[in-house]
This record gives structure tokens, sequence and C-alpha cells, in this order.
């Protein structure tokens, strides 16, 4: 049916009745590039309604026409964990330079913050684990992170557009406007964030923090895993995929050459809670 | 009018005095919260949201219980609600002003508040909520206040008020539907995400509401001599009965659907409530069972009309509604929400105490806002039948 489903047939009808105007013309007034947008169904008429945050008008987030010299862009950023890769040396590697860049403070207790950590097969993916699986995928701790979904309910929840979505797909937080009601939180269906319940500055392992250029936070706002928006910037690949010995790709899923895409062409690869559909960016190679 | 609420006895001061002093411990204890950091409280990385919110949830219904007076008083002019119509409208003005002091209290950065304002995003209920929230206070504070005035000096309450009470009716519903909405709709979670939420906080909130306000109405009686009236007392009853198996009957029906599907997701929630999850017995697990067993006990004690109408069973019967459905709002809505967290791991809340103390301030601040409301409107009254 000319890529209109039943969906879009009747969103358009009822308009047009209600405005009593052409209805592509009346959806194309009130929200600018919904129709192209809902082609991809409900995920895709949900991404459209996204909100981006107009604190960063000249990010890349919006399409910058001219990068900085040398950083690197994409039009959808994703990520591949090579799980035959990985060693226990290697994990612990990812998860020390993710915390020492970014600052992560290690609070004792259940009020810690966490960015990129490990788990058994069995919590990050609960529906899939099953009795009778091979030993050696079951008994494989996981790093789990940030999935930068494609369409992201934390997003979709957030009072004041404090957390949202790039255009180049990174979730990205901004601990200036966000007021701490935790709602996000609430929403990730991968227990992704954290919440700075105290000031964090007081948990630095040595004290101060160990990166002076990343800011550390304040308490009472809510944290995650940003892919390293900050050394994208620099031309730099996120310090977990630098320091994972290849155990982590990093690319451009829009692109069928990135070192993401190949990987996925050829090695059966599971994503996160696929079935909510809020479509991870983040893939595991079995 | 409010001068009216200058002029008591002792007793009425002592208890203004009592409220202050409730409110100015809980505000030390959010001062603490305010310095510290959510850290005070026992919520934590997988428990996000704990009593703040929790109460928020229970109080908003009792707020939207108002449209059961409004709607038979206004609408089809059952006149037997004629005195007891405004404690409705003004308990509905206290519980909507602790359910933004709840919110306010739970956020982590509360300076940063207007943001909401200041950003308005549609797409999040909470945007939606806070609308509703902030119209419902004020359609309440000037229809009571209008209503009140008008009866003071004799005259019928002004015209203008009409359409804005047609429009409390739907608007009463729309703010436990919006609250219920701030759940429901949110991918894994299992326990929330379910449609008849927002009819089960409607129910439960019919139920609620109606149950506080003749436990108000009785302690306003033995008080102030003020009474509401006994055909108004018994259709409360009724409604109460009616909302009280209807909770129930909607609390079946996800029990059934959870169950009989038996998919872990949504299971594992209920199950942890009821009976603890992987051999981990929970710690609302008793007071799960003490919520059913008060709502069913609260039944058979309302069903039957003869005993509802006997002012000595009817007082019990509302208590255990209350608990019932306090239970399940303030605290397994919560509980049950969060554990097991998305990864399906077991990370328990207990509040803590200065949590609670802020949580008693908060109350203490609603119950201030009540006493002022209610003094006011029954020495009006008063004064009013005196003459």
């Amino acid at each position: 049916m000319m890529g209109v489903n039943r969906r879009d047939f009747l969103r358009i009808a009822g308009l047009t009745a209600a405005i009593g105007m052409g209805g592509k013309t009346a959806v194309d007034l009130l929200w600018p590039g919904q129709l192209d947008a809902a082609e991809g169904g409900i995920e895709g008429w949900w991404k459209s309604k996204t909100p981006e945050n107009p604190l960063y008008p000249g990010d890349l987030a919006r399409g910058k026409e001219i990068p900085n010299p040398g950083e690197l862009t994409a039009k959808r950023w994703g990520m591949a964990l090579d799980m035959r890769k990985f060693t226990a040396d290697s994990r612990a590697a990812v998860i020390k330079a993710c915390n020492e860049v970014h600052n992560v403070p290690s609070i004792p207790g259940n009020q810690n913050i966490k960015w990129i950590w490990e788990t058994s097969f069995g919590h990050a993916f609960p529906d899939l684990e099953q009795e009778y699986m091979d030993n050696e995928v079951h008994d494989l701790p996981f790093l789990v992170l940030c999935n930068h979904c494609d369409n992201p309910p934390c997003v979709r929840v957030c009072p004041t557009k404090a957390t949202f979505r790039r255009q180049d797909g990174i979730v990205m937080m901004d601990m200036h406007r966000c007021i701490g009601c935790r709602f996000c939180m609430a929403a990730c269906p991968f227990g992704s964030r954290s919440f700075n319940f105290a000031d964090p500055r007081k948990f630095f392992p040595e004290g101060k923090e160990s990166n002076p250029t990343y800011p550390t936070r304040t308490k009472g706002v809510v944290e995650k895993c940003t892919f390293c928006t900050e050394r994208l910037a620099k031309g730099e690949l996120p310090a977990c995929v630098e320091v994972s010995g290849g155990a982590m790709l990093f690319g451009d899923m829009a692109d069928s050459g990135s070192p993401v895409r190949q990987a996925l062409r050829t090695r059966y690869a599971i994503r996160r809670k696929n079935e909510l559909g809020t479509a991870p960016q983040v893939y595991y190679l079995i | 009018m409010l001068e009216k609420a200058l002029k008591g006895e002792p007793r009425y001061w002592a208890w203004v005095v009592f409220l202050l002093v409730v409110i100015g411990a809980g505000f030390g204890a959010y001062l603490v919260q305010y310095n510290e950091g959510l850290t005070i409280t026992g919520m934590s990385r997988d428990v996000t949201w704990g009593f703040y919110i929790a109460q928020f949830t229970f109080l908003v219904g009792v707020a939207a219980s108002a449209v059961m007076l409004v709607l038979p008083y206004y609408l089809h002019h059952y006149k037997a609600f004629g005195r007891i119509t405004i404690l409705g409208e003004f308990l509905a003005i206290s519980a909507v002003t602790m359910c933004l002091l709840f919110i306010v209290v739970d956020l982590g950065r509360p300076m940063r508040l207007m943001n909401v304002l200041l950003h308005p995003t549609p797409n999040s209920i909470l945007f939606w909520d806070m609308v509703v929230l902030n119209g419902y206070l004020f359609i309440n504070l000037f229809v009571g206040w209008a209503a009140l005035g008008a009866e003071r000096k004799e005259l019928p309450p002004p015209k203008w008020t009409k359409p804005l009470i047609y429009l409390s009716i739907p608007w009463a519903v729309s703010i436990h539907t919006v609250t219920a909405f701030l759940y429901a709709g949110l991918p894994g979670r299992g326990f929330w995400l379910t449609a008849i939420m927002a009819p089960r906080f409607l129910a439960s909130a019919f139920a609620a509401g109606p149950a506080v306000l003749i436990m108000l109405a009785f302690l306003v009686k033995k008080l102030t001599k003020f009474d509401a009236g006994k055909e108004a007392i018994e259709s409360l009853a009724k409604i109460i009965t009616y909302a009280i198996i209807l909770h129930l009957f909607f609390f079946f029906l996800e029990v059934f659907t959870v169950t009989y599907s038996a998919i872990p997701g949504h299971l594992s929630h209920l199950q942890y409530l009821y009976f603890g999850l992987h051999g981990h017995p929970s710690n609302v697990m008793p007071l799960m069972w003490l919520a059913l067993t008060c709502g069913f006990t609260s039944i058979a004690l309302l069903i039957v009309p003869k005993w509802r109408q006997n002012h000595k069973i009817l007082l019990p019967a509302v208590i255990l509604v209350f608990i019932c459905t306090w239970i399940d709002k303030g605290i397994g809505m919560i509980s049950g929400g969060f554990v097991p967290n998305p990864l399906h791991e077991i990370t328990e809340y207990a509040p803590t105490g200065l949590e609670l103390m802020i949580t008693f301030g908060v109350y203490a601040v609603g119950a201030l806002v009540l006493t002022i409301l209610y003094k006011t409107a029954i020495t009006v009254k008063q004064y009013k039948e005196l003459t």
C-alpha cells in the first residue's frame, strides 16, 4: 500500500476529517517529518518524537555540517562485544578504563554508580537463559552498559529533555538540566542508569578525580555511559573499546563497511530484551 | 473568610501547634536530605522510588475521590451531600498539596523544579501529571472557596463556578489516570505494564478517599457537633462498598492474567510480594497479606446494609478499607514494581527514619491545610445555621 500502513491511514484520515485539509499536508504541518518516520511503524513514530536537547544547537547531535577536524562521526553509533575474545583481564581493564576516564566513584552498598559492569548471562539476558544451554556461554561474565537504544524509553519519559538522543544515536545526559526525578531509571529496562544519591566526589578512589579533564557530577543527578562522546569529538574511540584488546567493536550502524556491521554479517549476535522494541545498539557476538 | 481559622479553643490551637512541631521536625529532616542528598533514604540504584512517590500515588487517589461527592451533588442534585461536599473538596485540596510536596521532596535537584516548565516535554507523562495536578488544585480552590463564600452571604454559588464544577468531574478522573500512566507505560517493568492500572487506581481511590472522609466526618462531629448528615454517611458507605469490591475484583483480574499466562517477567513481581522470590522471603509479605485480609473483612462488614448503617461497625470497616488501600499503593505498588530489578536481582527497600520524618512532615502540612480549611468551612456553616 505504498508504504502507508493501517495505523498511518487511520491517523491521516482522522486528521483530515478533523482539520479539513489534505491529510499529508495536515500531518506535515503539525509534525514535520512525521510521515517519513512513521514508515518504521510505532518505533519510527516514537523515534521521530524523541526530543533532542536544544542546549546543543551546534552539536554533532544536530547534524553539524563541519565536524571538528578529526572528529569521529556516524549516522548511528553502535557497538559489538565479541564474547569469544574477552578474557578476565580485558574485562577488568575495560571497566577500569571507563571508571577512570569518567571519574566514576566507587560507592559501597546499593546506592552505587555503574557505567559498565560484569554480570552473569542469566542477569543480562533473563529471557534467554535455559537449563541446558552451553556451559561455556552460561558461565561467561557479560559486560553490560547503556544500550543507546534507537527507541529509548528513558528519553521518552524525561520531563525536561535532560536525557536526549543525539542525531548520531547516542543517548546523552545533560547533568545541568536533570532535576533528579529518576523517571528515566524506572523506564530503562536494562538497569543502565545510576543516580547520585550522595556527592560522588566523596567517593573517588584516590580522594580526587582520576581524570581532571572530565567533569565530575553533583549529587542529585542521573548518569550513565555516553559512548565517550568527549573522546569521539577528539577522534578517539571509546575508552572501553580502546583497551578491550579487540573484543569490543565500535562503528557506524548505517555503514555496511563498519567493523560492527562486518562482524554482525558473519557472527550470531544477540541483543538484550529485543522483544521490548527499544532497539538496543549494543550487540553481543556469541 | 480565613480569619475564621484564627479564632479557636485552646484544643484547636494545641492541635495546630502540634502539627507545626511535626512540620518543623520534617523540615529539619529535609534539610539533612537537602545537604546530604537522597542517600539518607532507603532508596537504591535498583529501587529508585520509595515512600515519597508511593504516598504521592496514594494521595492522588484521595484527591480524585472528591468526584464521588461532586458528581452526585452537582450533576444529580443529590441534596444529602449538601453539607459534606465542601469537606470532600477541601480534602482534595489538602491531598493535592501533599502530592506536590511529595514530588518536590523526592527530587534530586529540587531547585531545578522549574525546568519542567522551562523545557516543557509533552511526551513525558510527568509533564502531564504536573499539568493535571496543578489544574485540579486550582479548580478545587476556586470552586470550594466560592461556594463557601456564597453560602456565608446566603447566596447561591456564583454562576462562573458551574463550568468549573463540571470540568472538575473528568479532571478528577484524569489526575489518577495520568498518575497510573506514569507507571503503566514503561517497558520492562512487568508489574506495572498493565492496562488495568488506571481503573484499579480509580477503584481503590474511590474506596480510600470516601473512607478517609467518613473518618474525618466522625471526628468533626465529635469535635464540633457539625453533622454531615446520616444519609450522606450512608451513601458514602455504599460508594465505599462498591469501590472496595471493585478494587479487589480488579486485583483478581490482574492475578488471573499474570498467573495463568505465567510469563516470568510479570509473575515474578507478584511472587515476590506475596510469597518471596528464589527462596528469599520479601520484607513486605506480611503487609501484603494483611492488606488482603483487611480488604475482605471490610467487604464482609460493609456488604450487609444493617451493619453498614451501624456506625460502630462502619468506623472499623472504613479503617480496614483505608489500611487495605494504603498498603496496596503506599507499599506494594513501589516494592512490587522495582523488585526484582530489570536484571532479575533482588534489592529490597525499606524507608529510613529520616525518610519517615520527612513523610510525616508532609502529612502534617496536609493536616494543617485541612484543619484551617475545615475550621473555616464549619464555622461558616454553623454560624449560618445558628442565625
